[in-house]
């Protein structure tokens, strides 16, 4: 290897898991016949959402739950500044209408799960550690930009669908299956879990890759979605990834928390949330197009931070080790 | 022995998954007495919805009811989501035995 292609290896090392959403998404756009069933990602999505939680919940059983409050406090309150700074972006800067600003800035405050796995495996990829109590800031990161985006869309209208929100929200299973996972986690312990290790993390990775197979051809069938987002939504899908993880980047080392850690929160507030947030937004905010939302934050801004966002949120992470 | 059969209302509605729940709910609130849902796939105004994952899926709901109540939700559907969501209602007549059961 040239020592120029060595150098960048090392700047931007890279996560193998990460192929098979590409190949997914080629053959996506290849047009091939190659169809994930959809019991099969119901399946992988309730095993990833339970693995992550347990793990989670393992690493919390380490913690003073106490230590947690302040930080977890300062992570929801800046992670809930995002959609509140989207919102007037999106209606003014890219004249959108109301309800359609309030769904993508709702999609943009909310998180990704599958994005934070992807980043936890490419941390452990590098042999890097971070604190295992991000999968409660994952927890507390998906639901507060949804209140929050139902509120702008129906500000002054005063049926606001609320109630709904709130049940499809916790109700819905990434949040029975994250908190589920992180309690039973909690109160088994490592030891406790050993038995279940084989499943939930031995073959997390592998399952992860079939996952990101799946993503890859979904994420093809929404690229049609894009010629309808016009320009100023494609440039917003890349921009606001880029500001919200600085942000993080810079929040978790005011918090103190370790490089990984630090990596870990970015790519918590640059990923855009594409399971909870359009489930939630269809229901309370109806007339807002699913398609503007999804096509960026599947079409785009998914594929951004598996591929770019990730390793440049580590690297800058990095950067920032000891500076604040 | 010959079959008894009756003239029940076939209300037949195919709708984005995410509104299922709300749906049924709606249609036993306004008098249906059962019904019966299975996954769909398809093509139409809101493009293609296959299915692939829980955003893109439809559901194709059939209510065996009487007329009038088939009107009814036929009606509330019109109203109440037809603007925001992908959905087709139609109804059809058919001939159906254990007609108390509708």
């Amino acid at each position: 290897m040239r020592p120029i292609e060595l150098c960048l290896v090392r700047a931007m090392p890279f996560e193998p898991v990460i192929l098979f959403f590409l190949l997914g998404l080629l053959a996506g756009l290849a047009r091939s016949d190659l169809k994930i069933p959809a019991v099969l990602y119901e399946s992988l999505s309730i095993f990833l959402l339970l693995a992550i939680g347990l793990k989670g919940g393992v690493e919390l059983a380490r913690q003073s739950l106490g230590d947690l409050i302040v930080p977890a406090l300062v992570v929801v309150g800046i992670g809930a500044c995002l959609p509140l700074i989207a919102f007037p972006l999106l209606q003014r800067l890219g004249k959108l209408s109301r309800a359609d600003a309030a769904s993508v800035a709702a999609h943009y405050g909310s998180v990704s799960v599958v994005t934070f796995a992807v980043g936890a495996a490419y941390l452990s990829n590098l042999g890097q550690a971070y604190e295992g109590y991000m999968v409660v800031f994952l927890v507390l990161l998906e639901f507060p930009a949804l209140m929050i985006g139902v509120w702008l869309a129906k500000c002054g209208q005063g049926n606001s669908n609320m109630g709904k929100v709130l049940h499809e929200v916790f109700a819905g299973k990434s949040i029975v299956l994250l908190v589920g996972g992180l309690l039973i986690g909690w109160m088994a312990g490592a030891e406790g879990l050993k038995p279940l290790d084989k499943v939930f993390f031995d073959l997390f990775k592998g399952l992860l890759a079939i996952f990101l197979l799946e993503m890859g051809l979904v994420a093809a069938s929404r690229i049609g979605d894009l010629k309808r987002a016009g320009a100023f939504l494609l440039g917003f899908a890349i921009a606001m990834p880029v500001f919200a993880g600085v942000l993080g980047a810079l929040t978790g080392s005011l918090l103190g928390l370790s490089v990984g850690g630090t990596a870990l929160l970015a790519t918590l507030y640059a990923s855009a949330s594409y399971i909870a947030a359009p489930a939630a937004m269809r229901i309370a905010v109806p007339e807002a197009n699913p398609a503007l939302s999804i096509g960026a934050a599947l079409g785009i801004t998914f594929p951004f931070n598996l591929v770019i966002g990730i390793p440049t949120y580590y690297w800058l992470a990095s950067q920032l080790e000891g500076v604040i | 022995m010959s079959a008894s059969y009756t003239r029940r209302t076939l209300l037949t509605v195919v709708c984005e998954a995410s509104i299922e729940a709300r749906v049924v709910v709606d249609a036993k609130r306004l008098g249906a007495h059962g019904y019966t849902a299975s996954e769909a796939r398809g093509w139409g105004q809101h493009g293609e919805r296959d299915g692939h994952w829980p955003m893109s899926g439809n559901v194709r709901i059939d209510i065996l009811c009487d007329a009038v109540v088939a009107d009814a939700i036929a009606l509330h559907l019109q109203a109440t989501y037809f603007a925001s969501y992908a959905m087709v209602c139609y109804l059809s007549e058919v001939s159906v035995l254990r007609s108390e059961k509708f």
